[in-house]
């Protein structure tokens, strides 16, 4: 059997809007993927524990508020300090342009704005599995 | 440090790496549990199930909360179903357990059914093990939304919490065989909603039907409202005095080598099947079969048995 991709979508931060995260993580499982999903409002450190306990190899972030440039970093500090660098970070929300150089600089390492067709999303999974199944 | 030294010491990556292992079969899965099993047999495994949308998970968020005020390290292992056609699976339990995601004595792990039948998936009786070796004094196993045979639970459980709520309409007659055997609390949820007394009456007479024993009386039915936080205490009460009672009749041990051997018998089964795969490649051998059937060459006895004795021939002669 071929091992299974387990994703944590997961929302940082104080905004309450989860149509995109819920978008994402149903369309995620309907491609075959195991989908941990944790609803709104979770700390940084909620997310990576959630991370660790649930095995993932990868973590989708989705935000709207504009604090994207703290709360997807702060992930991935997080998860470093934690002795979890394999665990791959991805970001999604209204992001402008001119932050994703930025995001991508700090380890988030895809950034999908709106209007991203979910193939591009599963697409950057599948460009990933053998360097996560092999970690 | 092995990977099982690491779960013994409840280091949380270790313990998530352990239940990936088992979950995907990988290499090293016997190995881990055998080094683990000397660890295992102190934790006490609760079973939570019940029909979709009873409000298992918000329960499971209370009962937490009562665990840690008890003191004690708790575990969780929520199941949901994996999509029949795509594999996929959206785990959603913890999303009402959150509150819990950053206390160390809290470890919550979500498990698509893969495939698995019986409300549970394949893997979880060995994740309790390894949570029962990483030193959790509670188990608790709950289980995809349930309707009338994913009774797997009670085979796993020292005791099962069985959620109703009112709303199913007549559903409580539906549910009378399979599931309605296995409770051995009854928690009727929602008990904020008008209809849930007349839920109540109908769970009554169901269990006044029942023949109860010395090892196994009538259960009692609790009523809770999850989201209002009431009934939880009584609840609590509840499960201690059966878990009590177990303990002194022998049922919890009568429980645990019924686990085994089911546990036993299930290794031996798909063992033996491995073993002959491998030898005689039915696989390849099928489609011929299948051939000689559909052209009605053969009948399907005869020619099943007349394989099964050259199968063991072949099996003899290696």
């Amino acid at each position: 059997m071929e091992r299974k991709i387990r994703i944590l979508i997961a929302k940082p931060g104080l905004d309450g809007h989860d149509r995109g995260a819920k978008y994402i993580a149903r369309a995620l499982k309907d491609a075959g993927y195991e989908v941990i999903y944790t609803g709104i409002r979770q700390s940084p450190e909620s997310i990576v524990r959630t991370a660790l306990q649930e095995d993932v190899d990868f973590v989708g972030l989705s935000l709207l508020s504009g604090a994207h440039n703290e709360l997807f970093p702060a992930v991935v500090d997080e998860l470093q300090r934690q002795g979890a660098q394999d665990v791959v970070v991805f970001g999604g929300g209204v992001i402008p342009d001119s932050d994703i150089a930025y995001l991508r600089d700090k380890g988030v390492e895809a950034v999908f704005t709106p209007g991203t067709s979910i193939s591009a999303v599963i697409d950057f999974i599948e460009a990933n599995r053998e360097r996560v199944v092999s970690r | 440090m092995t990977l099982a030294d690491g779960v013994r010491q409840g280091q949380q990556r270790a313990i998530a790496r352990a239940i990936s292992l088992v979950e995907n079969d990988l290499p090293g899965r016997e190995e881990l549990i055998d080094r683990l099993y000397p660890s295992t047999g102190k934790a006490v495994v609760l079973g939570l199930t019940g029909p979709p949308g009873a409000g298992k998970s918000t329960l499971l968020d209370r009962l937490l909360s009562e665990e840690r005020k008890a003191g004690r390290k708790a575990a969780v292992i929520a199941v949901d179903p994996s999509s029949p056609f795509t594999g996929g699976a959206l785990l959603g339990d913890r999303l009402r357990m959150q509150s819990h995601a950053l206390d160390p004595g809290v470890y919550i792990r979500s498990m698509a059914s893969r495939g698995h039948l019986g409300g549970i998936a394949g893997a979880t009786a060995d994740a309790v093990k390894i949570f029962d070796a990483a030193g959790y004094d509670r188990v608790i196993v709950e289980t995809l939304g349930v309707g009338q045979t994913e009774i797997e639970i009670a085979q796993l459980s020292d005791l099962v919490l069985l959620v109703l709520v009112p709303g199913l309409g007549d559903e409580i007659q539906a549910l009378k065989a399979g599931i309605m055997e296995i409770g051995d609390i009854y928690v009727i949820n929602k008990s904020d909603k008008d209809e849930s007394a007349r839920l109540r009456a109908e769970v009554d007479y169901v269990l006044s039907l029942a023949n109860p024993t010395p090892e196994r009386p009538v259960p009692p039915v609790v009523m809770v409202s999850a989201l209002f936080d009431r009934g939880i205490d009584d609840l609590i009460d509840s499960i201690a005095g059966r878990l009590q009672r177990y303990a002194e009749t022998g049922e919890i041990d009568r429980r645990r080598r019924l686990r085994l051997r089911r546990e036993l018998r299930q290794q031996l089964q798909s063992k033996i099947n491995d073993h002959i795969e491998r030898k005689v490649e039915i696989d390849r051998q099928m489609d011929q079969w299948v051939e000689r059937l559909i052209s009605h060459q053969e009948t399907p006895y005869a020619l099943i048995n007349r394989q099964i004795e050259w199968i063991f021939k072949e099996m003899d002669r290696s």
